[in-house]
């Protein structure tokens, strides 16, 4: 009952003065739907950057650094053991680049609940040979189905078929900027060479763009056999295992584990990537920072509205108070008001916010590194959607809390006199 | 049971700006239920001042209260308030209507705010005291709809609507004509003989004090005669 009488009158002062009350509330809409508009886009575009790595990139990698190796000899002989070692100018240990049992190891890859998918990669230093001229590269034998069902490889491939990769013996995808440097064109026939000095012929079968130049001067994908063979090594060899988690969190753990499970190298994504993430952070803060303080300019707007509006009121407040309603009363009244500025300006804030936001995924946004994108990227989270509703109700009761302090500070006495 | 509506015992007022002025001076006078009374005085004599004493809505005074026998010495605000409500009705020399409600909101309000009866009953109650005050037709207009006079007894009708203890007026027909001065002064005088309500009417108009069953006078700060 009292709630309600409070709330009436609340209603009836907020109706008196109602294009003042408009004008505040479209200060609070128009803040909260650019916070929405604003952090969704940005959000959208930090997905986007992300996905550009996290997409593309295995969670963890498996293979085999050349480095030095961490236990030398005299360290384990028995003679020496309660001696300090001073060992000069040690050199990397000459061991193989592949992965030790590799079948195995994919086999139990693929056995872990962890594990969403698992693809095999070679890396090998080439040449590409361009009349007398070589072009330094680097050739991936990848298996295509499973680098497109897990890394997006389809999406990259600009020109061609990725699955042409295994349909065609000796296919090649090359890298755009590879392929432009060369003059390639689908159908082609091209030359690399090995590290080893192998020489082989590959069928151009598409062009890959990643949107990273330097990976696109460089790179190019043929299947894991054709790499093989290029290398002259047998079916077993593979020098990196991709994996793909169920989750991207568990990572930096996972890698541990498999390292010292399988006996190699080891690196997630979030170590590899780190800058990435940074990026991430910083952008967000920024968004952040320029929504707040768009809605805190709305709370100020909300503050002068109801201060304004209290000096008009004081005759209105004086007789209130005079027949019984405490200070209280006269505070509940004017902060119902700013609430309800709040909870209207911001309810229509949210849905012209989401409206904005589906706008802006409506433009055209097209760029040569990022072939897959068409419009501009948008994210809908439902986080934003509540930050902006918890804010708008929390700016516009503070904004609401001190004039209505003062409000039920007014003592009737000098009202009532002063005329 | 108590027969004195309102008490005051000693009475003390100052006010303090640059140098302190005393308004009130030990004033000691009770008004008991029924009574219809008058206090008057010359403008600044500390009647206004006293009255909002009275009234509770002014608690920076020396001396003890007591409203139906309750000190209102060290009652918080929020108690205050409830009294007021409940146990006090107002009229001002000047309307103090709210523009932004219907003549009968305006009379309902302060019954809504102590919610003894449903809103049912206390729009019967406010239609009841509007029509005895001959202004049902005004229902439901607004204040700035009505005369002067019509709008002090849209006052009158609030400050019956929770049957109060003591009917408080500071200068009822200041502001009014003498014909309407004359209705107002015929519905206190009504209430006062038919319904035995308990009046204390702030007035520097004599004629008016003078058909009033008591007159308390005041001059600078004290009171002379009762």
């Amino acid at each position: 009952m009292k709630v309600r009488l409070i709330y009436d009158i609340a209603l009836s002062l907020l109706l008196a003065r109602w294009r003042q009350t408009l004008v505040a509330a479209i200060g609070v809409t128009f803040s909260i739907t650019m916070f929405i508009a604003l952090l969704s886009f940005m959000g959208g575009l930090n997905k986007l950057l992300d996905s550009l790595i996290t997409n593309r990139t295995p969670h963890i990698r498996l293979y085999h650094q050349l480095q030095p190796a961490k236990v030398q000899p005299a360290q384990l002989y028995p003679g020496f053991k309660n001696a300090y070692n001073f060992i000069a100018s040690i050199k990397p240990k000459n061991r193989q680049l592949d992965i030790h049992n590799s079948g195995a190891v994919i086999a139990a890859l693929h056995r872990d609940a962890h594990v969403a998918g698992v693809a095999p990669r070679l890396q090998a230093q080439v040449f590409y040979n361009v009349g007398v001229t070589d072009i330094t590269g680097l050739l991936n034998g990848i298996d295509a189905a499973a680098e497109s069902r897990l890394f997006s490889f389809g999406d990259y491939i600009i020109a061609g078929n990725a699955a042409d990769l295994s349909a065609v013996t000796d296919g090649i995808i090359l890298g755009k900027g590879v392929a432009d440097k060369m003059l390639a064109h689908i159908g082609d026939v091209i030359q690399v060479t090995a590290g080893n000095g192998t020489h082989l012929q590959l069928k151009v079968v598409g062009f890959y763009q990643s949107g990273l130049q330097q990976v696109d001067d460089v790179e190019s994908f043929v299947a894991v056999g054709t790499a093989q063979k290029l290398l002259g090594e047998p079916g077993s060899y593979i020098t990196d295992i991709e994996i793909k988690l169920n989750d991207i969190k568990e990572a930096p753990a996972l890698a541990k584990v498999y390292g010292r499970l399988f006996n190699v190298d080891a690196i997630d994504i979030q170590t590899a990537n780190s800058e990435f993430e940074t990026g991430g952070n910083i952008r967000t803060t920024i968004s952040y920072a320029v929504g707040v303080t768009l809605l805190i300019v709305a709370g100020f707007g909300i503050y002068n509205i109801l201060n304004m509006m209290i000096y008009e009121k004081m005759d209105s407040i004086a007789i209130l108070k005079a027949t019984g309603f405490s200070g209280r009363d006269v505070r509940n009244i004017f902060i119902l008001i700013a609430l309800s500025i709040g909870v209207i300006g911001g309810g229509v804030g949210l849905i012209t916010g989401f409206g904005l936001s589906a706008i802006i995924h409506h433009v055209p946004f097209n760029t040569n590194a990022l072939p897959t994108v068409h419009v501009y990227p948008v994210d809908f989270n439902p986080r934003f959607y509540i930050i902006a509703s918890v804010f708008s109700v929390l700016t516009t009761y503070m904004a609401g809390y001190f004039p209505s302090r003062k409000a039920s500070k007014i003592d009737p006495v000098v009202i009532i006199r002063g005329k | 049971m108590e027969q004195t509506a309102i008490k005051a015992i000693g009475i003390n007022k100052w006010f303090r700006d640059q140098t302190d002025f005393r308004v009130l001076t030990n004033v000691t006078f009770s008004v008991n239920k029924g009574e219809f009374v008058s206090v008057t005085g010359k403008s600044g004599c500390g009647k206004s001042t006293l009255l909002y004493i009275l009234s509770t809505m002014d608690t920076d005074y020396e001396g003890d209260l007591y409203l139906d026998g309750a000190s209102m010495r060290d009652k918080k605000e929020q108690e205050l308030a409830v009294v007021r409500n409940e146990k006090i009705g107002f009229v001002f020399q000047f309307h103090y209507l709210l523009n932004e409600f219907t003549v009968l909101k305006n009379v309902m309000l302060p019954g809504l705010k102590l919610a003894r009866y449903t809103a049912h009953e206390v729009e019967h109650k406010a239609y009841e005291h509007l029509k005895m005050l001959g202004i049902k037709d005004e229902a439901l207009k607004y204040p700035n709809q009505l005369s002067g006079g019509q709008k002090q007894r849209v006052a009158i009708a609030r400050a019956l609507i929770n049957d109060p203890l003591i009917i408080m007026a500071d200068e009822p027909t200041g502001n009014l004509d003498k014909k309407n001065s004359e209705v107002v002064f015929d519905i206190f005088s009504e209430l006062a003989h038919k319904y035995h309500q308990t009046l204390l009417i702030v007035t520097h108009d004599n004629d008016f004090a003078s058909r009033t069953g008591r007159i308390i006078e005041m001059v600078d700060g004290q009171i002379v005669g009762s």
